[in-house]
């Protein structure tokens, strides 16, 4: 393509940016006995090495499971092996079985931060610059300033780099992406495989698995279930049982390994939620502590029934009308349902949230920007406790400064733009004089914006209360959630009013 | 009546929002940029020129005048001249409230947190007047060569060259210095000249001079393009000088000016009859001629062939103890043959000479620090954004020059960030001047192209496999040796080609008016 070498440019200071905010340093440094989880990826290094498969998932004598034990799926796993052997030709002493708890130094951060910045350009970035080239109906140059915006998004960064709790999220979001890059450009086996190996890397891409299985079901029916539609659904099985199948393999064997796996993926004894997260239950038990009244599986229930009644009108709007644009769409509010309403949701979840609205960052760049910052936003008190201020604000405002020079977003407010015409022209229908919507969100923007930065400084500056003494996070999360349902809202109208969904063959052959 | 207080509020705020980041504004996008980058850029590893600043804030705050050029507590003694001294005393009473122990002169090596963060803002800080600098030049070149878009547009070109320019950043903002807001002056003076506001322009190197000596290499191109455009002021029809056109009034009036500026500088010290020791200080001619690691210029190259000729066994001490001596002079009669010219050339030829000037004190200085080649650099950006086979030269110094730091950094973590911004700066500024000159001839031919693509496999051999091999214990100056060499032939040529250019270049049009 021409003006290869902006998109170069472009790449070269998203790895730039990327690699000085890893100099930092991490979660849980210099803090025993249990550290943070940087030792959690460098004990799983060290136990997918040491110890034969049939024991990574079991307590033993020699893995403690309460000592950072393995929790995510078995592609996780084998990439820690991986990594595992290049850290054994460097150093043996790094992966020791034992002895090496608690190793840290300089070279073995730089090493594991090294693994991240790798993973990152094999997986993440191809898919993002792939996606983006991809999209015809935009110039080169807003092209290439996607890619800027996307890869400047401070959430992800800061968590795999800075923070690096659970790190390696640009795996899974990077195989994601490229499910999606496939499932809408006709892929769809190459997609769903890609899918599948994201779900198998980090259980939590099952928040995405309902717009892929709605989206795939719609073009199956699309295609008639008689014919073409129905010998589409059979390969999409065989792909997906296929590829789980070869991931859990050596899990299979027996009945009992595959439970322990599942155990381990899926902790239904841990409770609706744990920290602070900006979601629906942790705000609504800041005026009633639902977790001490309801009884256990009462709360798995509600929060079960909430999230499947709050994302099926748009599964099912997709089945019906399947399109790309709708696709992206639903991903997003999907993902934000489950967030807001599901289980031992984990405040870097919004990651997930995340990626499918950098997708749509062209579409609606205004409603995009703002909330990749109220993201970011949410994740405040996870990243204040590893001191990564500076490189936070830092972040965030070359985020905003990207987006609003690439696509001046303050001009692109109207009605028109916020892709909120339908629904403006329906209501119109009962109340006249329903004209003053853009203005409310802009002024909803600004107050948005005003209380983000107050509680940053807040949170910066002074001490919380002794009664209170996180006062500042809950009000952090609080604050994130009241904005998060916003979001949900207004995606779910952009959903139900699209019309041009059905109107448009082209796209889906 | 609130509510509406609240709608006005909202709307400037909103207004005042879309003005910073108004599409337009572009400019302001690139400064933010790499100013978030520089803040980015704060936990990386710094030199000891940290310690310098350091040792210097302290000794300008806690002593009096007649102290400063005569502490010698620390091995980093005050040697640049005073203006320089009192911007340190200025920092020195806002570093009193990031970290007060910073300033005691006895506290060697102090680096706490929030000094680093102190001096890193500093130099963040001062750029302001780097971003100013660059602004000014951007007016000054012709749009001629426009297109329509946004990145093809020689203003942009020259502002991303300049502002993200990789020799300052990883110069400034990782080994520490304050090259950016110094720069920024000679930018801003040269940007004056351009605008036919000499005496500013006159001033503001006269300023520049004294906060930092090294700017005396540029010192004759300076002086010979006022007296020949500002005190002669009219020409004869051919562009030669009309003798009787000179003025004196405005000679004196440039006199007056640098007398007033050095006055201020130097008066204090010469009222205290310290003038010998702050020369002593600033000009330590026993030093040697080449700095610890090997600028690649001239005596880099004599220095190896000394070394293999040693090696082989035909050392001839006559020779290498004659040329150190003749050393100053040299460089000065091989740089400036340009000046004797009488020919009117205009502010671009007085561009070109003040880059010859710093390009050949580079080459021929005594104890030339690697860091110099920023003297050259930087105003070539402006050439280059204008005739194609300044293009091409200023590519191959850049290229070159910016390699020849990369031994600055020297530290691991630092490894991604220096190969990541030189190839940003390199692809960038090769791919945007070719597409602006993509309707003439190639920038470069297959040798100039082949001795750029040679530095890749120089940095994979000097970083990833040398030390791995046996050589690393008995020869570990090889890769220092490699660098030096291999950067000092392309700045030769650099040199070279700017010599002849210079000599070819034709005078400015006979219309012309002063």
């Amino acid at each position: 393509m021409e003006k290869w070498y902006l998109m170069t440019a472009v790449v070269l200071i998203g790895l730039t940016v990327r690699w000085t905010v890893s100099l930092n340093s991490y979660s849980g440094a210099g803090k025993p006995p249990m550290f943070g989880d940087y030792e959690a990826q460098r004990h799983w290094q060290e136990i997918t090495f040491n110890l034969p498969i049939k024991q990574w998932y079991f307590n033993s004598s020699d893995n403690n499971l309460q000592y950072w034990g393995l929790d995510y799926p078995p592609l996780t796993a084998y990439h820690s092996l991986l990594c595992a052997y290049v850290a054994e030709f460097i150093n043996p002493d790094w992966i020791a079985l034992h002895t090496s708890r608690g190793y840290e130094s300089q070279a073995h951060k730089l090493f594991m931060r090294t693994t991240v910045l790798i993973a990152d350009l094999l997986i993440y970035i191809p898919a993002v610059v792939l996606y983006c080239c991809c999209l015809k109906e935009i110039s080169i140059k807003k092209r290439i300033a996607k890619v800027l915006c996307i890869l400047l998004y401070p959430g992800l960064i800061l968590i795999d780099y800075g923070h690096f709790q659970n790190i390696y999220n640009s795996v899974s979001l990077g195989f994601a992406l490229w499910g999606v890059l496939g499932v809408c450009y006709d892929w769809d086996l190459l997609g769903s495989l890609a899918f599948c190996l994201a779900i198998n890397y980090k259980q939590m891409e099952l928040y995405h698995s309902l717009p892929f299985f709605c989206f795939l079901l719609g073009k199956c029916f699309k295609k008639g279930l008689k014919g073409k539609g129905f010998v589409l659904l059979i390969k999409l099985v065989c792909t997906v049982v296929a590829a789980f199948l070869l991931c859990w393999l050596p899990f299979f064997t027996e009945r009992e390994q595959t439970l322990q796996v599942l155990r381990r993926l899926f902790p239904v004894d841990r409770g609706l939620f744990e920290d602070k997260v900006a979601n629906v239950w942790c705000s609504f038990s800041v005026f009633l502590k639902i977790k001490d009244i309801l009884p256990h599986h009462i709360q798995i229930i509600i929060s079960f029934c909430f999230t499947f009644l709050s994302l099926l009108p748009a599964c099912i709007k997709l089945t019906l009308h399947p399109s790309p644009k709708g696709f992206k769409f639903t991903l997003v509010s999907c993902a934000l349902s489950f967030f807001l309403f599901s289980f031992q949701v984990h405040e870097k979840s919004i990651l997930l949230v995340s990626l499918p609205v950098c997708l749509v960052l062209s579409e609606i760049p205004f409603m995009s920007t703002w909330f990749l910052l109220v993201s970011t936003f949410s994740m405040l008190p996870l990243l204040l406790k590893d001191e990564l201020l500076m490189p936070s604000v830092v972040t965030m405002m070359a985020f905003f400064i990207a987006c609003a020079t690439s696509f001046s977003i303050f001009e692109k407010t109207s009605e028109e733009e916020l892709q909120l015409k339908s629904f403006s022209i329906s209501v119109r229908k009962y109340f006249p004089c329903f004209t003053f919507l853009p203005r409310i969100i802009l002024h909803l923007f600004l107050f948005s914006v005003i209380t983000m930065v107050l509680l940053t400084l807040m949170t910066v500056t002074l001490d919380p209360p002794q009664r209170l003494p996180d006062l500042f996070s809950v009000l952090v999360c609080f604050v994130s959630c009241l904005n998060f349902l916003f979001f949900w809202v207004y995606f779910n109208i952009i959903i139900m009013w699209d019309s041009k969904n059905g109107r448009n063959p082209k796209k889906i052959n | 009546m609130r509510m509406k207080l609240v709608g006005v509020g909202g709307a400037t705020a909103m207004a005042a929002l879309r003005v910073a980041t108004g599409a337009g504004n572009w400019f302001s996008a690139l400064a933010l940029g790499v100013t978030l980058l520089k803040c980015l850029l704060i936990p990386t590893y710094h030199s000891t020129d940290f310690e310098v600043h350091r040792n210097w804030l302290a000794i300008t705050h806690s002593l009096p005048i007649s102290q400063w050029y005569y502490e010698a507590t620390s091995e980093w003694t005050l040697d640049y001249p005073p203006f320089f001294a009192w911007f340190e005393y200025a920092l020195s009473h806002v570093a009193k409230y990031f970290d007060q122990e910073m300033l005691n002169v006895h506290n060697l090596n102090y680096s706490s947190s929030r000094t680093l963060l102190f001096q890193r803002f500093s130099v963040i800080f001062t750029d302001a007047l780097f971003v100013y600098a660059v602004y000014e030049c951007c007016k000054c070149i012709e749009g001629k060569k426009a297109g329509k878009e946004l990145t093809e547009k020689p203003k942009f070109i020259l502002s991303a060259l300049l502002l993200w320019n990789f020799g300052l950043l990883i110069v400034d903002h990782i080994h520490f210095q304050y090259n950016g807001f110094l720069s920024g002056l000679m930018l801003l003076s040269i940007a004056r000249l351009f605008q036919k506001r000499h005496m500013e322009g006159a001033f503001l190197f006269a300023v520049l001079l004294h906060f930092k000596h090294i700017y005396l290499y540029v010192a004759p191109a300076y002086g010979i393009y006022l007296l020949r455009s500002y005190c002669f002021t009219a020409n004869k029809p051919d562009g030669s000088i009309r003798w009787n056109s000179f003025s004196f009034v405005r000679l004196i009036s440039l006199g007056l000016i640098v007398f007033l500026v050095s006055a201020l500088s130097l008066g204090p010290f010469l009222a205290l009859n310290q003038l010998p020791q702050v020369f002593s200080r600033l000009f330590p001619f026993k030093r040697g001629l080449c700095h610890a690691y090997w600028a690649p210029n001239f005596w880099a190259l004599y220095s190896a062939l000394d070394k293999v000729l040693s090696v082989i066994g035909l050392d001839d001490k006559r020779f290498g103890s004659a040329v150190p001596a003749h050393s100053p002079s040299l460089s000065d009669s091989l740089g400036h043959p340009y000046l004797h010219s009488d020919r009117h050339l205009g502010p671009r030829g007085f561009l070109r000479c003040l880059i010859l000037c710093a390009l050949s004190s580079f080459m021929f200085g005594w104890h030339v620090h690697e860091k110099a080649i920023l003297l050259a650099v930087l105003p070539m950006s402006l050439l280059s954004v204008g005739k194609a086979g300044d293009a091409s030269i200023f590519l191959i110094l850049t290229t070159t020059g910016h390699y020849s730091l990369f031994p600055l950094l020297f530290t691991a973590p630092e490894l991604p960030i220096k190969i990541l911004l030189m190839l940003l700066f390199t692809i960038y500024s090769i791919s945007s001047l070719k597409t602006l000159f993509r309707k003439e001839k190639p920038l470069f031919n297959w040798m100039e192209t082949f001795y750029l693509l040679g530095l890749g496999p120089l940095e994979v051999f000097c970083e990833f496999v040398f030390p791995f091999t046996s050589w690393k214990l008995k020869y570990p100056f090889i890769p220092l040796l490699l660098t030096s060499v291999y950067c000092a032939v392309g700045i030769t040529y650099a040199w070279f080609k700017l010599y002849v250019s210079a000599l070819s270049d034709p005078p400015v049009g006979k219309t012309k008016k002063q």
